[in-house]
């Protein structure tokens, strides 16, 4: 079969060329127009040459299946595609934003921009696998951020598609990967855990906010290894500033145990959404290495993993964040009551759930301004006050709950963009009895069910 | 064109109704049946019934060892599976079991192969159950795409040029790709008989155009089937793993 040439202003099924993009080694980029797409395109087109690494097909091949089963706003739309029958290619949205490696030249960053970058990334990151993908090569290179912040993740041909046939598995006995990036059990072989992208991200972030590598530049398989037993420095050594709250994230994405780590991208994303309700552990404090004992143990006689469920949406599944609408003060015991218990039987059922508690201190337009007067601050202090007090009989462990007072002055509103922003599973709230007041404005909870971007219990006490 | 697969009917009468059904509903032109019409289930007779009359209409009908079993004896066969061909032979009329008899094996169309058991011996009822079976059956013929059945279990093996084998467990109702650089052996999963833990009915519907294939899984009356069983006075074992998909 006779491939057409390409060069600038060659026509490939309707796709007209444009410059080079990009000159990687797997794959061409192309800026393409066509007469029926009028966003930004680009072409991808994987080098075929004699003898060539067989990961370039394979990679290309996967990216061809998974692309186009992927939606949302995290990943490049996907126009085009064909096999290798003729020119093997791929189009898809040209996204106009710039890679995360523009950041690199900058390090360290400030604490605040490494968080909201990297709660970018996991949400991100937490699109993709409810979508059931793993993508197993996230690095700058491979993020790129839109003007408006919006993390997008390109280059799919590593990735394991979790209701696809995996190419890559057989394929290839190297783990195929970035090195300072790939987690411990991607080195080994393991390919179907969504915690290695939460590896990766946290080597990202550990390089944002250090300037150095968290691990080495080295292909060899021996020493990619070293990562499951030698820990890296801790970020506070090379940048005393570091806030705790930083490193406990950063760490606890490190972790060799792939259970250890945040139970989804979802809960990375709020932990880096909300430093100050960061639950701080031994990781927060290290300022040294392990010793050489721990590493000796780790390396010869190391713990056993714990079983996790396998597969992406199980994983989701099981790791929950739930956010529960608390009205306070606390009146009448019988509502709150009810609302605890199906909170417990939740949180019982699913020991990966974590809880938010939600209360909206209800602002007057007029009155927005003094929020930050000392009343304004006293009643958001007394409000995380009750919530605690309201949670505290289900003795959850600390990682597993934490404390929102929202200002707002439309109360469903307010729950409804908290839950989109912090990518929420379920939301509980409580009906008020019947009321005039209610018939009047119509409830919070029927508009929260009715807009909410997950599912929704709505308690209410029998009449 | 969309050809829909049907593998191991196995006598089951309310599985297959189902499976003809969602068939339809989902734009099936063609159908294929990959053997074992018959064998376990109580309603072998309709069953064979509905595939002559669907290969009068154009239709592809492959035999299966259960099909075999009518009139070449079931020496292969365990106790139970015996004493069902035993039952059905008594059951079935004389047509019917001349059809089965005169079934092929294999059956050929453009880059595909249809046959119930394992291709490098159709008539030997080897199971393709791990990548080595695969590669055996994938050895022995030059069709791009292999459909059989026999196992029970979805299953899909891919050859790259590389000659390396991919193993794949298929979820069910997703269209997978079968990219067309590779070689593949699809096992379809049962009509009449499940054995991978889901109870529901499963057939294949193929996509020829960008090839893909889906393991459908179409719940249907299990107790009615159960109960068509224990009519005939069949081994309670067979009624009762219906329910369980084991």
């Amino acid at each position: 079969m006779v491939r057409p040439r390409l060069n600038a202003g060659a026509v490939i099924d309707g796709f007209t060329l444009g410059e080079i993009l990009h000159r990687g080694g797997m794959a061409m980029l192309w800026s393409v127009t066509h007469p029926d797409h009028d966003l930004p395109m680009l072409m991808k087109v994987p080098l075929l040459f004699e003898g060539e690494d067989p990961a370039a097909i394979v990679g290309f091949e996967m990216e061809q299946m998974i692309l186009p089963r992927l939606h949302g706003p995290h990943v490049p739309r996907f126009i085009a595609a064909a096999g290798f029958e003729v020119q093997p290619y791929i189009v898809m949205e040209h996204v106009d934003g710039v890679s995360a490696e523009t950041l690199l030249p900058r390090t360290p960053l400030p604490a605040a921009e490494v968080a909201a970058f990297g709660a970018a990334v996991a949400t991100a990151l937490a699109s993709l696998h409810a979508q059931h993908v793993v993508h197993l090569d996230v690095k700058p290179a491979n993020i790129l951020l839109r003007p408006d912040g919006t993390v997008v993740l390109i280059d799919f041909g590593l990735s394991r598609h979790e209701r696809l046939p995996d190419l890559m598995q057989e394929e290839f006995r190297l783990p195929y990967g970035s090195a300072p990036y790939m987690a411990p059990e991607q080195v080994m072989g393991e390919r179907g855990d969504p915690h290695s992208d939460l590896f990766a991200l946290g080597a990202v972030l550990y390089q944002l906010t250090t300037g150095a590598w968290a691990f080495e530049n080295e292909q060899r398989l021996s020493a990619m290894k070293r990562r499951l037993w030698r820990d890296p420095e801790p970020p506070r050594r090379r940048r005393p500033d570091c806030p705790p709250w930083l490193q406990e994230i950063i760490l606890r994405c490190l972790e060799v145990d792939p259970a250890r780590r945040h139970p989804t991208a979802a809960q990375l994303a709020f932990d880096l959404h909300h430093p100050d309700q960061v639950a701080l552990t031994a990781r927060a404090a290290k300022t040294a290495r392990d010793g050489m004992a721990a590493v000796l143990k780790r390396r010869f006689n190391p713990d056993p993993m714990a079983p996790r469920p396998s597969g992406t949406s199980a994983q989701l599944a099981a790791a929950p964040i739930i956010a529960v609408a608390i009205d306070l003060p606390v009146e009448t015991s019988a509502l709150p009551e009810a609302m605890r218990r199906s909170l417990m039987r939740i949180m019982a059922m699913v020991p990966g759930a974590r809880v938010a508690c939600l209360n909206v201190l209800r602002q007057g337009l007029i009155s927005i301004d003094t929020t930050l007067d000392a009343d304004g601050q006293n009643r958001h202090v007394q409000r995380l006050v009750e919530l605690r007090h309201w949670v505290a009989p289900l003795r959850l462990e600390e990682e597993r709950v934490t404390f929102h007072v929202l200002q707002a002055v439309n109360v469903a509103g307010a729950i409804l963009e908290y839950a989109e922003a912090n990518r929420v599973d379920h939301l509980i709230l409580g009906a008020r009895p019947q009321s005039v007041r209610r018939r009047l404005l119509g409830s919070v909870s029927g508009e929260v069910a009715a807009w909410a971007p997950c599912s929704v219990t709505v308690v209410r006490l029998r009449g | 064109m969309r050809i829909a697969l049907f593998a191991d009917i196995h006598g089951n009468r309310q599985a297959l109704e189902a499976c003809l059904a969602h068939a339809a509903r989902h734009g099936a032109e063609r159908l294929v049946f990959l053997g074992d019409i018959v064998g376990y289930g109580g309603d072998p007779a309709w069953c064979v019934a509905q595939v002559m009359q669907a290969v009068a209409a154009g239709a592809v009908a492959l035999g299966g060892n259960h099909d075999a079993a009518l009139t070449a004896g079931s020496g292969g066969l365990n106790s139970v599976a015996a004493a069902a061909i035993d039952w059905t032979r008594m059951t079935l009329s004389a047509e019917a079991v001349a059809f089965l008899a005169e079934l092929p094996l294999e059956s050929a169309e453009e880059d595909r192969l249809y046959v119930h058991a394992d291709a490098s011996d159709p008539g030997a009822w080897n199971y393709v159950l791990n990548a080595e079976d695969a590669r055996r059956s994938l050895d022995a013929t030059m069709a791009r795409v292999t459909i059989c059945g026999h196992v029970h279990v979805p299953r899909l093996y891919g050859l790259s040029d590389a000659a390396k084998l991919t193993v794949f467990r298929p979820p069910g109702n997703e269209a997978v790709p079968l990219l067309r650089r590779r070689r593949w052996l699809a096992v379809l999963g049962a009509v009449g008989q499940p054995r991978d833990g889901d109870p529901a009915a499963c057939y294949g519907m193929l996509e020829t155009e960008e090839p893909t294939l889906t393991w459908a899984r179409v719940p249907y009356d299990v107790e009615a089937a159960a109960a068509a069983i224990r009519a005939a006075g069949l081994p309670e074992p067979l009624a009762a793993r219906l329910a369980l998909g084991r």
